[in-house]
């Protein structure tokens, strides 16, 4: 099992429009790899995220992720398999802003038992991977509220890498954060999803970011549908 | 951390919205079960003013009226009975006892009733209790006196002491019985009825002081107390009087037989019947105060509505993340059930708390100005099931904006728009 996601001449439109979105022929994404996806605004981002995750299903095409065709499931079945083998990180506001900062590592653990039965403790293994992620014992039992935005997003990753999920989709994580913070949070995140054995999936439109990666596409170049609207 | 868990942090989240609409709801449901209490309660006090007598006789008019004034002592009887056809009708094969009544006169606001000592022996209220007395005895001469509690209480009178009786209801100088004082000799436990607000004289006292009054005056032959107990003082005529069978199947037998008296046009009414009639006549007043009360707690389960949906928009990142870790859109949804259940459980916890206590404090003023004795008793199963209604009502408009949550997620995906 070498390779984590599969996508074979999938197609995606929304629903109540006649144009398609996305449009990809194939792109194929090997374990353990970090990969950057440029691509601005209105090029089919949010659809190839949704689709990864399992929220929407393609019309059609192939879409495999760890060796699984996702279209083979119902969507509870895919909200299952995302629980289980996904870890989301968003541009901000990634925390429950009523939970505090342990409660919001272990929240994956509630819906994945998989994730669950892979440690020994749950609070045990929110408290080591805040550790790693340099986040200090003084704020694990704080509100989100009360950490810095950098920290916040340290701790998103957190809980997306929790119980070791195959994988991990971060949407522009770094956008809010300043270069100081931003390069603390990328290094960080290289150097968890390695230990953790995850494969990283970035996405971001800053095309500055792509020499912190080894692997990078553009996605408006991927995306045969943008290409079309484009030309 | 569970989703109990997860609904009770993150409506804690929004404890002061929140606690409002719990104060709101509970507001409603203490109006609308206390409401309902006290109807319950009233009807049972009133249902509860007689029992055990099977018919109750007077002159022929409307069955209300007759029970009203020789129940309640409220208005007058059109008409009287005669003495004789008492005798008779109380001489029926069928008949077990029967208790004369005489209305007609006042002291200070509160009916005098004519009676015999058989009305303490035979009048009973709620299932079967008959009248007790605080103090004293029954009457036996002619001028003696049983008040009821609320006269005793209400003019603080006490046995022994002599009180002057008016003619009819208004109590003016002119109409007073002041040549022939009563004496207090008893004085009754109060009951929660009409008898709480009456003066018992025997019938010969009632004689007695319009043995020299004639078509409402006094005429210009006076005649003293003494004198008086040396004429005949037997009645002529009385108001009503009640009648009690020796067996209870005969009641509609009797009553025909009454109805049909040829000597005098009578008429016969069976208490609880008519008194649930009565009833009845006040009934969509009642109706109304629930309509009422059922209204301000659909504004309550509004008000609740509109808390949630205002909260929708904030937390739309919230519903983002959990789908992201993989939230089912039934957890979404289970959310806001959750949380509307925590907030009913509260207000009917809260609703109840507030409910018995009011009652707690409310219930010797309930005495004292309506009459109405509360039994501060547990919920009828009527009233849980006004509870479950409306719990079931809130969880099911729970569904509107945990609905709107999970469309919102399904389009959003994993991006929050916001």
């Amino acid at each position: 099992m070498s390779t984590v996601i599969e996508l074979n001449q999938v197609k995606f439109t929304w629903p109540r429009s006649d144009k398609p979105v996305l449009d990809i022929a194939e792109l194929v994404i090997d374990k353990g790899q970090h990969l950057f996806i440029q691509g601005e605004s209105g090029c089919g981002k949010t659809s190839l995220l949704n689709l990864l995750s399992g929220i929407t299903e393609p019309d059609s095409g192939n879409l495999r992720i760890l060796d699984q065709p996702l279209t083979a499931l119902s969507p509870h079945q895919r909200d299952r398999f995302r629980a289980d083998h996904l870890g989301v990180i968003f541009q901000q506001f990634n925390l429950l802003p009523y939970l505090n900062v342990i409660e919001n590592v272990t929240l994956p653990f509630y819906f994945s038992d998989r994730r669950r039965h892979k440690v020994k403790d749950t609070h045990d293994a929110a408290i080591n991977i805040l550790r790693e992620l340099e986040i200090t014992s003084g704020l694990f039992e704080k509100d989100v509220l009360d950490l810095s935005v950098g920290q916040q997003q340290r701790v998103a990753v957190a809980r997306a890498l929790v119980g070791n999920p195959e994988l991990v989709i971060a949407d522009e994580p770094t956008s809010a954060l300043d270069s100081k913070n931003r390069d603390t949070f990328l290094r960080l995140l290289f150097e968890l999803s390695t230990e953790h054995d995850s494969t990283l999936i970035f996405v971001s439109h800053d095309d500055h970011l792509s020499s912190f990666f080894e692997h990078s596409i553009n996605l408006a170049e991927t995306n045969r549908a943008y290409q079309g609207e484009a030309v | 951390m569970n989703l109990i868990q997860l609904s009770i942090k993150s409506a804690w989240n929004r404890r002061i919205s929140l606690g409002l609409t719990v104060l709101s709801l509970a507001v409603s449901i203490l109006l609308l079960v206390g409401v309902d209490m006290i109807r319950k309660e009233a009807k049972s006090n009133f249902m509860n003013t007689i029992s055990q007598t099977d018919l109750i006789v007077g002159a022929r008019s409307g069955p209300i009226n007759l029970l009203l004034y020789s129940v309640f002592r409220l208005g007058n009887a059109t008409n009287n009975v005669s003495w004789e056809s008492f005798q008779e009708l109380s001489n029926l094969d069928q008949v077990a006892w029967s208790v004369p009544l005489s209305l007609g006169d006042s002291h200070r606001g509160f009916r005098v009733l004519g009676t015999n000592q058989d009305y303490f022996k035979y009048y009973k209220y709620a299932s079967n209790t008959p009248l007790q007395f605080d103090s004293g005895v029954v009457f036996k001469g002619v001028f003696d006196v049983v008040l009821g509690a609320d006269v005793a209480q209400k003019l603080d009178y006490r046995l022994g002491q002599k009180i002057v009786v008016s003619h009819g209801l208004a109590s003016t100088a002119f109409s007073d019985h002041d040549d022939k004082p009563f004496t207090i000799v008893g004085i009754l436990e109060k009951t929660g009825t009409p008898v709480d607000r009456t003066l018992h004289v025997s019938l010969e006292g009632i004689s007695a002081i319009h043995i020299d009054w004639q078509s409402g005056r006094r005429s210009a032959f006076e005649i003293s107390a003494e004198q008086a107990l040396k004429m005949d003082l037997q009645p002529r005529e009385i108001t009503a009087f009640m009648l009690g069978l020796k067996k209870r199947i005969t009641t509609f037998r009797v009553q025909r037989q009454i109805n049909e008296y040829r000597q005098e046009p009578l008429m016969a009414i069976i208490p609880g019947a008519t008194l649930t009639s009565l009833w009845q006549t006040l009934n969509a007043f009642e109706m109304v105060l629930l309509g009422i009360s059922a209204l301000v707690v659909l504004a309550g389960l509004i008000g609740m509505l509109t808390a949630i949906m205002s909260s929708l928009n904030e937390r739309r990142r919230e519903m983002a993340v959990m789908r992201a870790l993989g939230a089912h859109p039934y957890h979404i949804i289970a959310l806001f059930t959750l949380e509307t259940l925590f907030l009913m459980l509260m207000s009917i916890v809260l609703g109840l708390i507030l409910l018995y206590s009011s009652l707690w404090a409310l219930k010797p003023l309930l005495l004292e100005w309506m009459g109405i004795h509360i039994q501060i008793v547990w919920l009828h199963w009527h009233q849980m099931m006004i509870i479950g209604v409306i719990t079931l009502i809130a969880l099911l408009i729970s569904l509107i904006p945990g609905l709107i949550a999970h469309k919102r997620s399904l389009q959003d995906g994993l991006m929050i728009r916001i």
